[in-house]
């Protein structure tokens, strides 16, 4: 993985050292709140509901075990034990004190990790493919265009203060585990018919209250172009976005009102004036920050295959994880092992510094001190050979993060929502956990089959409601928590956009309903048909009618 | 007029707290200060943005409470939650949450993996 070198070292330690300075001027009294609160936003630093809130980026999602091991470090010392992992690939710290606040990214800088541009209106945190490196589909390994991007947004002068925040996704597979379809810019690797490499680039999708898919407004850019043409993306979007209004401030709302096409010929122009000026990568750069990433030193002696079909063998629970959740890698004798942070009745994407710890130390033993982020909440230990498989099961259970249910009906995205989030109209988590328990039962989850459930608090849509096979959105209603269910949406490479079903549902109602749903479909259902494959065969009107009676 | 405590921010660690009874500014609702009309309210206001003036607190503002089997409750449910802690986790809740001295010195903990 990427290390950091002299500039980047020496930029995160003076801005440890700023930050510093201003918290000290703000207790001191020098600076108000009004104008403390954009410093230490620029920081990752919000004021939730109880408490501060700090937002620590995790690049593309790839950690080291030191790094992991360093946040659970973090989570004891400066927090409550635990920290939450985000549907963006960050950790969450709910409990930090002001006060301490330099100290603790003190510590972040010394494993190299900061919490800059986790908030306000610039480019976020890059995310990535969670398979990335690993996947047997891939092109080439995201991170690396990850990284340049990283390094090319990180303090961007002109990209600082845009009229709104603004995410980008990178994937190298045709498989989309990375959601590239609703980011402010989606990027997909691939190869022209010369075998070039190249990105398809997508610009104007997002969720929030105007979710949208995004139109893909370049269908190959030869990679060298690639941070001109994302200057030439950003510098349209810079002029023309909608500062007067925050609510349609995003690229999307632009690319939208705008018309793609028409879009797309503003970036075209915009490009071709720069596009032979503007900022590229240093020679030898690319190379740099490729070498990083650079596969592994694979030892693939021993019979890992028959081991682990032994092991499978011997134990149903293992083997019940093993087809869930591990998947399949590029690299022969190895598997990617998914980490689910869905316990049954547990709070989605959370992590106890215990856990966070037991990870760190399987990933040093048994995946080359790597571990990954997913934007559904989850870990991953990258390399894992397949006969280390059962060792590390084994651990896993006994620190309750072997739950079987890898993209099942109890892997659920949840945003915070109201028990911790300062913007949310209901509660997310115990929603999430009602459900879980609902469908405890794993042979009935296996027998469901994949089904994406995702729940946000509010129109944000933090919790990817817009995207679920079954979306759930909390909505304040007179000071009742009420939740509208959306059937038929997706964030992987068949993105869509779900479709409102009905009248919404009070809180005690909600589990009962999604019940109903996943009963329906189980009557409805053809031979080897996914929820989503159904409801897109058949429409809303089976599910509606099951809901509601009204036919 | 619908009976009303004070909330804020602490400046230092960010917690939840109320204006209490004694002027000062406590974690727990129960001992807060209750407004039962508009100038005493008022009072309340003014005296809390002068504790945001001296840094003690952040966003100070009036919340709507009512009393139910005799104890203070905030009647909208985001300040219940805001008054008693996330829902989800009991342990973390104002009443039962009780900071661990020894990890907080070192952070360090073995797992044994």
């Amino acid at each position: 993985m990427y290390i950091y070198d002299e500039i980047d070292q020496t930029l995160v330690d003076q801005r440890v050292n700023q930050f510093r300075d201003q918290v000290r001027r703000r207790i001191a009294g020098e600076l108000s709140e009004d104008e403390f609160k954009p410093l230490r936003l620029m920081n990752g630093v919000y004021l939730q509901l109880h408490a501060y809130m700090l937002r620590v980026a995790i690049p593309y999602g790839t950690l080291s075990a030191e790094q992991l091991r360093k946040l659970a470090w973090i989570a004891r010392k400066y927090d409550r034990g635990y920290g939450h992992f985000t549907t963006r690939q960050n950790l969450q710290y709910n409990w930090p004190k002001l006060e301490e606040l330099p100290d603790l990214l003190a510590e972040l800088a010394g494993v190299q990790m900061h919490a800059l541009q986790t908030s306000g209106n610039c480019i976020r945190n890059v995310t990535a493919d969670q398979y990335a490196g690993v996947a047997a589909d891939e092109v080439i390994d995201p991170r690396i265009h990850a990284e340049i991007i990283r390094q090319w947004s990180t303090l961007h002068p002109e990209f600082t203060f845009l009229p709104r925040k603004f995410k980008i996704a990178v994937t190298g597979a045709e498989t989309d585990r990375a959601a590239v379809k609703v980011h402010d810019i989606g990027l997909i690797a691939k190869r022209d018919a010369a075998g070039e490499l190249g990105f398809e680039v997508i610009v104007g999708g997002g969720q929030g209250r105007t979710p949208m898919v995004g139109p893909t407004i370049r269908d190959f850019l030869p990679e060298k172009y690639l941070l001109s043409y994302l200057e030439a993306v950003l510098r349209v979007y810079n002029r023309l976005g909608r500062r007067d209004n925050m609510y349609k401030a995003r690229i999307k709302i632009q690319v939208h009102e705008t018309g793609a096409e028409k879009f797309t010929e503003m970036v075209e122009r915009e490009w071709e004036q720069i596009r032979d000026t503007a900022v590229e990568l240093p020679a030898g750069e690319r190379e740099r920050i490729a070498a990083f990433f650079n596969p592994p030193l694979y030892d693939a002696t021993g019979d890992g295959a028959e081991i682990l079909a032994r092991d499978v063998a011997g134990d149903a629970d293992f083997a019940r994880w093993v087809s869930t959740n591990v998947a399949a890698h590029k690299a022969d004798g190895y598997a990617i092992a998914n980490i689910s942070l869905k316990p049954i009745g547990g709070v989605p994407g959370d992590a106890s510094a215990e856990q966070m710890d037991a990870v760190a130390a399987l990933a040093e033993r048994f995946s080359l001190s790597e571990i990954r982020v997913t934007h559904e909440q989850n870990l991953v230990l990258p390399h894992v050979r397949q006969d280390d498989l059962y060792a590390v099961w084994q651990t896993l259970k006994s620190y309750d993060l072997h739950t079987p249910n890898l993209g099942l009906v109890s892997d659920m995205i949840a945003c915070p929502g109201l028990d911790y989030c300062a913007l949310a109209n209901a509660r997310s988590i115990p929603l999430a956990q009602e459900i879980s328990q609902r469908f405890a039962d794993l042979d009935r989850q296996h027998d469901i089959g994949e089904l994406k459930l995702k729940i946000s608090g509010c129109i944000n849509a933090c919790g990817h409601h817009h995207v679920g096979h079954i979306g759930i959105l909390g909505v304040d209603r007179k000071g009742e928590e009420y939740y509208q269910i959306t059937l038929g949406g997706s964030g992987a490479e068949d993105a869509s956009l779900g479709d409102i079903i009905g009248p919404a549902f009070p809180y005690d109602r909600v589990v009962n309903a999604i019940e109903t749903l996943v009963d329906a479909y189980l009557g409805v259902r053809a031979d080897g048909e996914r929820f989503l494959d159904t409801y897109r065969r058949l429409g809303a009107d089976p599910f509606k009618e099951a809901l509601y009676g009204t036919h | 007029m619908t009976q009303k405590v004070i909330s804020a921010n602490r400046l230092g660690d960010g917690l939840v707290v109320y204006l209490a009874t004694d002027g000062s500014w406590a974690e727990w609702i129960s001992g807060s200060v209750i407004a039962l009309d508009e100038a005493t309210a008022d009072a309340m206001l003014a005296q809390a943005r002068q504790a945001e003036q001296d840094r003690i607190v952040i966003d100070p503002y009036l919340i709507d409470v009512a009393e139910v089997d005799g104890q203070v409750r905030p009647t909208k449910y985001r300040e219940f939650i805001r008054a008693t802690g996330p829902s989800v986790r009991p342990d973390l809740s104002k009443q039962n949450y009780v900071p661990d001295p020894a990890s907080h010195e070192t952070g360090a903990h073995d797992t044994g993996v």
